[in-house]
């Protein structure tokens, strides 16, 4: 029982942080069609920006963390952001070059990564309450886990939020539905692709700093090894479904845990797995639109 | 003055066949190029770059199919480069077969795989359909790590000599591995411009403009984009295998999601389409990567004041960099710029017709 719970929780966290980047690509994908392949250094770049942080300020108590998870968010909102003003907007609905832009974008900045910081993992520190354990019905479950989820559910609510109640969620729901009638009715959709991708950007930050804790470390090709379970995340949930994701990304990241424990190691595979039987069953996604 | 779009489809087999006589021979010659080659054009050295130029350059033509041709955005396509090189790999190491049956039936598992995962992956098209053809490269990827027994996990696949024929092994035969890889290039060559040219690939080229009017025609697009698929697997798996021997053991990064993109860099250094734009595109970028690495550890990059240095001591960097400016600035890479350069102007005289008639 108590495995099984700590299975769960570990599975959630997992979840969140897969969340916080597929909610940005998926968000990305179904306004703009553009597969943003550099939403990885958008994520790593956050991750060292938060250490960078830490490092100087003493990485142990709770501001410093509050202050790097705040960092990462405004350092990741900012690359994408000036990512898609500088090389996407340039590439307006040509969808194959926008793609290939992104790809070597990601290639130039991992390779940045490595320069500045060295190709090595760099361990972090934390608030010594983050390593403890919390029983929970007998199972001792590692408290950054708590950390990751409630940042996770924090994110949805908000997205959620500003895409009901806010003009610009407006625009984007709209532009998602059907972007040449939000433009016919004369709305500047570029201003909303801006923002699309600063949260975008954002939730990927702040995921790299929060995936800095949960592996304890940071390193270049953080992103890369989360973009690519993103992007199953994404196709499972079905492309440009923001509750998709959400449902896809603790569903993918509980099997995988699952199938680590039980059947020895085998959850990447069995991720790959299922993304086979949805494509088979529903090629366009749990709460993908019909295509 | 005649333009080079202008010249018959037969000058350019013979221009083909004049420049494949020119590279056969060059183990036999003499050339330095100082700044590109590491040393003469007879030096194992050279010829191994050379070779290794020669693979890159068959496997961005089976990747041209695959994007270029049939219009699939494949972010996989490594997986089938690695089955090639790790499939013969394990099958001349466990069991006691010689390097042409083992190459049979390498081929064999290659083609069955190929099968089997393009028409699960066919049934998404476009975005969907890179993002699942990555995912099982993923798997791939993951398989070969953890199983160190049979793929040697990270530390990489050794190529067991036992049952090569002598003429492949050794440095002072690295120029019968050149020459297989250009027969290889040739192979290659032929076999995606017969593809192209036969009525499946027709129909491939046309589902890649409007898969709708295909099937309105009466065709299914489905059979002839899993031909196109399969043949472009099996092709790069021949480039894995001369790999293999070539490098003597193949690595966990030709599994990796990065050796696909290095793959998509290539073709579209080269100019998505054009076949010689894919051969160029793959020898230029073997040459750059080892230069622009011979560069990156120079001293003169060493003196440079950080801002400087960082970046360029980065070959992977400078690639990307790049790589967005021939997107953004480019369109049709090197061989787009070439046939612009040929015309004198940015329209193809068929364009430029069509322009004028229309207004």
């Amino acid at each position: 029982m108590s495995t099984i719970v700590l299975l769960l929780i570990t599975g959630l966290g997992l979840g969140a942080l897969y969340f916080l980047v597929a909610s940005g690509l998926s968000l990305i994908y179904g306004l703009m069609g553009v597969l943003n392949f550099a939403h990885g250094s958008f994520l790593t770049l956050g991750a060292f920006a938060g250490w960078e942080l830490a490092r100087r300020m003493g990485g142990e108590s709770w501001g410093t963390l509050i202050a790097s998870l705040l960092l990462g968010m405004v350092v990741g909102a900012l690359a994408a952001a000036a990512t898609e003003f500088f090389l996407i907007r340039r590439l307006y609905n040509r969808h194959i070059e926008q793609v290939l832009v992104t790809v070597g974008l990601a290639l130039a900045t991992v390779a940045l990564f490595d320069g500045i910081w060295g190709t090595d993992a760099i361990y972090v520190t934390a608030p010594s309450w983050l390593s403890q354990t919390t029983e929970i019905l007998g199972a001792r479950v590692p408290n950054d886990r708590f950390l990751l989820i409630g940042a996770a559910v924090l994110v949805l609510i908000g997205i959620v939020a500003f895409l009901r109640y806010t003009r610009f969620g407006l625009v984007i729901r709209a532009g998602v539905e059907n972007r040449s009638m939000v433009t016919a009715l004369g709305i500047d959709v570029r201003k909303a692709f801006t923002v699309v991708f600063a949260i975008g950007g954002a939730a990927a930050g702040l995921g790299g700093v929060l995936a800095s804790h949960y592996f304890g470390y940071v390193s270049p090709q953080l992103g890369g090894s989360l973009l690519i379970f993103a992007f199953i995340v994404t196709v499972i949930g079905g492309l440009g479904s923001l509750s998709g994701a959400a449902i896809a990304s603790v569903a993918v990241a509980i099997l995988q845990q699952f199938a680590n424990y039980f059947w020895g190691g085998t959850g990447d595979l069995m991720v790959v797995l299922l993304l086979a039987v949805v494509l088979l069953v529903r090629p366009t996604g749990i709460m993908g639109k019909k295509a | 003055m005649k333009s080079l779009t202008n010249l018959s489809q037969r000058t350019w087999w013979i221009v083909g066949g004049v420049l494949v006589a020119f590279a056969a021979v060059l183990p036999l010659l003499n050339i330095s190029i100082p700044g590109v080659l590491p040393g003469a054009t007879y030096t194992p050295g050279t010829l191994q770059l050379l070779a290794l130029a020669l693979l890159f350059a068959s496997l961005a033509l089976s990747y041209h199919l695959l994007f270029g041709t049939a219009g699939m955005l494949s972010f996989g396509h490594a997986l089938y480069f690695a089955l090639g090189a790790y499939g013969l790999g394990i099958v001349l190491q466990q069991t006691e077969l010689t390097l042409i049956p083992a190459l049979g039936l390498t081929l064999a598992v290659v083609i069955a795989a190929a099968y089997l995962l393009g028409s699960l992956s066919l049934r998404v098209t476009g975005i969907s359909f890179a993002m699942v053809t990555l995912a099982f490269a993923q798997a791939g990827n993951v398989l070969v790590r953890r199983n160190p027994t049979l793929t040697g996990g990270e530390e990489g696949l050794r190529l067991d000599t036992e049952h090569v024929p002598d003429f492949f092994i050794g440095v002072v035969n690295t120029r019968n591995l050149y020459w297989l890889a250009l027969a290889l290039l040739v192979v290659v060559f032929v076999v995606v411009a017969w593809f192209e040219n036969s009525r499946a690939g027709h129909a491939v080229t046309a589902t890649r403009e409007n898969e709708l009017r295909v099937r309105v025609l009466g065709l299914r697009p489905f059979g002839v984009k899993l031909m196109a698929f399969v043949i472009a697997s099996v092709l790069a798996s021949l480039v894995g295998m001369v790999h293999l021997l070539l490098q003597s053991g193949t690595t966990p990064r030709a599994t990796s999601a990065d050796f696909t993109l290095t793959i998509l860099v290539i073709v579209v250094l080269g100019g998505v389409g054009s076949r010689w734009g894919a051969i160029i595109g793959g020898i230029i970028y073997t040459l750059l990567d080892q230069r622009l690495t011979a560069l990156a550890g120079s001293d003169a990059i060493a003196d440079l004041p950080a801002i400087l240095r960082i970046p360029l001591s980065e070959p992977l960097f400078i690639l990307g960099t790049l790589f967005i400016l021939v997107v953004l600035f480019l369109p049709g890479g090197i061989a787009g710029a070439a046939r612009r350069l040929g015309t004198g102007t940015n329209a193809t005289p068929l364009a430029r017709k069509q322009l004028e008639e229309a207004e």
